[in-house]
């Protein structure tokens, strides 16, 4: 049988900044708060909550526990939780809603990343026998897939520092985001290396932050909204760890999810993509078979804000709330997971 | 909209101890995940998609793990998620799995769960990762004490649940603990770690793995004695607050409520022919057996007084050893449904219960306040009147 249309009824953002002042179940309370309002859905109407965060970026175990208090679960509500971005937690409750005897879920994904130094701490996300003992970190991962880029000629380190000015200039109207401006590509070119061949530009910024959805069946979308943003497709798929066995100039788990969640369907007008390394915008267009006509993280993506386990679900939020302004027809979101793209997702979505 | 059947038609469990150093991280969920295969008669390329399971990722030490296991669970190319749930995380696992058949989204979903503890230190990750941790037991020990409280119960209660589930334990070949001379005496005489729990009432850190593969009514045929999940719930609440009954907490009351009306049960007490339930301390038998309304109020510990949930008697709790008898604490959820679904493909060994046609598996964690629980049946039917 084919998945049901699920719609998104409702959203919300936290401050996306460098370091919050808050705890993250207050900015998941704050931002659970506000998307439940936008939705007009009451929280105590909410059959299924799903979250996603990571115990690590806290530095302690149980940490997504503490989050509950956002959910409002008391009295008691029915509810899971992935160690994964809210992207996923999105997935687990479309699934869930597929069944049909519920009616609405709420999903939020959160982290803060700066409690932590991620040189230290990634390379702890690595193979714990023959990567994590390297210090296999994310930056370094990150400069092995970009020179395997150029190498195979498909790129270039201007392409990168265009995918960063033009990220960062998008970035500029979007008035949630860590970083924006306007830059000139030679002055880019002209930083040194952090690991080469990046530059500090090409990584994404520290980021604290906190995104929250509501979802909606059809017949109940309709009641709460003119405007609903359809979930036409959704569909993720993971890759082997290891970089060594995968050609990370390419991104077939991507490409794959894509397909499933039905890119061959019909044109985007825009896409929202979790690329946290501007070398990953290009891999992640020519899998996704995005073409010029595509507008590409018009919020200015994951190099203007990267709220870990918050970036992917914001970029469906992104992409959503431009469907729901009528700026958009059909749009593609994308979240990532793991390092070097190994694991992906794709959300497609349309207006009425 | 509509919403499939999901059966289990493969289970595979290690064997739980305290250090498996014979295998990896990766040897231990395949290890698993293979015997689960082989009971369905599949293999890795008959899966669509997977759901890892487990506890903190500080209890290894690896962030994210599920992400490394790809490879060794032949995930690459296929959707993978990770639960985490604290120590019920077992138990939801299985039920995101069966969410993913019943929508109609996949044929066939492995399910794995595991944790190896002794990679770490349980005792400081359940803690908090913060020194001076009280332990599991040490936060599960007043509300022990106030159920004995409110019950009446008399102490040696614990001591009997602790020797019936090592007895048990005996009868399963996966089991950790091997306690061949467990008695009462022996129970009591081990020393006290948390007022009212002695050591021997309390369960032991593991090594462990436990999959399953679920699948839709089609998929159903091809094995002859597949266990059907009739029913399944999750609740939460949050775990410290004013006036909460952390003894009786209200979302294991509403979590088996929900899950008893789904499966069309009215009578859990006469309706459950068996039921594998979270157990790591003794008096939890008890305790849940009122707080899943299996039991009247103060009634619990007279079943187990009366031996009702021994193997052989008229409500069998457990009869794999349960976690008292091996605790890898992100499989142990797991464990329990399988251990369940087990029962009622007459597949248990040893410790089968005879007649078993429908089961309880229930798992439960945080401060005593994460929920999931399934209904398993022979068949779609299972369920009488």
């Amino acid at each position: 049988m084919a998945p049901v249309d699920i719609a998104i009824v409702g959203w919300s953002q936290s401050s996306l900044v460098s370091a919050a002042p808050v705890s993250e179940p207050h900015l998941c309370l704050q931002t659970v708060t506000a998307a439940i309002a936008h939705s007009g859905v009451g929280l105590r109407e909410i059959g299924f909550t799903c979250s996603g965060s990571c115990d690590y970026l806290s530095g302690g175990p149980f940490v997504f526990v503490a989050n509950l208090e956002a959910a409002g679960a008391w009295p008691p509500i029915s509810e899971s939780h992935v160690e994964m971005d809210g992207a996923w937690a999105l997935y687990e409750a479309w699934v869930r809603l597929q069944e049909g005897d519920i009616d609405t879920a709420l999903v939020f994904g959160s982290g803060k990343s700066s409690p932590s130094d991620r040189a230290q701490l990634y390379p702890q996300q690595m193979d714990p026998y023959y990567l994590a003992p390297l210090g296999a970190d994310p930056d370094s991962l990150a400069a092995i897939q970009a020179r395997a880029l150029i190498d195979s000629g498909k790129a270039t380190e201007r392409d990168f520092a265009e995918v960063v000015q033009r990220s960062l200039r998008n970035a500029k109207s979007n008035p949630n985001v860590v970083q924006s401006g306007d830059f000139d590509i030679d002055a880019l070119l002209a930083a040194g290396y952090v690991n080469s061949p990046l530059r500090p530009h090409d990584l994404p910024p520290v980021t604290d932050g906190a995104a929250a959805v509501v979802l909606a069946t059809a017949d109940r979308a309709r009641q709460l909204t003119d405007r609903p943003v359809w979930i036409r497709g959704i569909d993720h798929r993971i890759e082997p760890h290891y970089p060594g066995v995968r050609d990370l100039t390419s991104s077939p788990s991507a490409a794959l999810a894509a397909r499933k969640a039905g890119i061959g369907d019909g044109a985007v007008d825009i896409a929202e993509i979790s690329a946290v390394y501007s070398p990953q915008e290009i891999i992640l267009r020519e899998a996704l078979g995005l073409g010029d006509s595509v507008a590409v993280n018009p919020s200015g993506g994951a190099l203007a804000a990267n709220p870990v386990m918050a970036t992917g679900l914001i970029r469906i939020i992104e992409a959503a709330r431009r469907v729901a302004d009528g700026s958009a027809r059909r749009v593609l979101a994308h979240a990532a997971g793991g390092q070097c793209l190994q694991q992906n997702l794709v959300c497609i979505m349309e207006a009425e | 909209m509509s919403s499939e059947p999901c059966a289990i038609i493969g289970i595979g469990q290690t064997k739980h101890s305290k250090a498996r150093v014979d295998v990896s991280e990766a040897g231990l969920v395949r290890e698993a995940a293979l015997r689960a295969l082989e009971d369905a008669q599949l293999t890795f390329k008959d899966i669509d998609a997977v759901v890892v399971g487990k506890a903190p990722d500080a209890f290894e030490g690896v962030m994210q793990p599920e992400l490394f296991l790809a490879d060794a669970l032949g995930a690459s190319g296929k959707p993978l998620l990770r639960v985490h749930t604290a120590g019920s995380v077992g138990g939801s696992t299985v039920i995101v799995g069966s969410h993913l058949v019943e929508a109609g989204i996949h044929e066939r979903v492995l399910v794995v769960a595991y944790e190896k503890q002794s990679d770490g230190n349980a005792q400081w990750g359940l803690g908090g990762g913060r020194g001076g941790s009280i332990g599991a037991g040490g936060a599960f020990a007043p509300f022990i004490r106030a159920y004995m409280e409110r019950s009446h119960a008399p102490e040696y209660i614990g001591w009997m649940v602790a020797v019936k589930d090592r007895l048990n334990a005996l009868k399963n070949p996966y089991a950790h603990l091997r306690i061949e001379d467990i008695s009462l005496e022996k129970v009591k005489e081990s020393p006290m770690l948390w007022d009212p729990l002695h050591f021997l009432e309390s369960c032991p850190s593991s090594d462990g793995a436990c999959a399953m593969v679920l699948t839709n009514a089609a998929g159903a045929r091809s094995v002859p004695n597949p266990a059907w999940i009739l029913a399944s719930a999750v609740r939460s609440e949050m775990g410290q607050f004013p006036g909460r009954d952390a003894v009786r907490p209200r979302a294991g009351v509403e979590c088996a409520h929900d899950v008893y009306e789904r499966a069309g049960i009215t009578n859990p007490r006469q309706q459950i022919d068996v039921a594998e339930i979270y157990v790591p301390f003794s008096w939890y038998e008890p305790m849940w057996l009122e707080g899943h309304d299996i039991a009247e109020l103060g009634e619990g510990w007279k079943m187990t007084d009366r031996g009702d949930t021994e193997i052989t008697g008229s409500f069998p709790v457990n009869p794999s050893g349960g976690v008292l008898s091996s605790n890898p604490i992100g499989a142990s959820g797991m464990l329990r449904m399988a251990e369940a679904a087990l029962q009622v493909r007459g597949a248990a060994g040893e410790h089968q219960v005879d007649g078993a046609r429908v089961s309880l598996g229930q798992a439960y964690g945080g401060n005593a306040q994460y929920f999931a629980m399934a209904v398993m049946g022979a068949s779609l039917d299972a369920v009488s009147g």
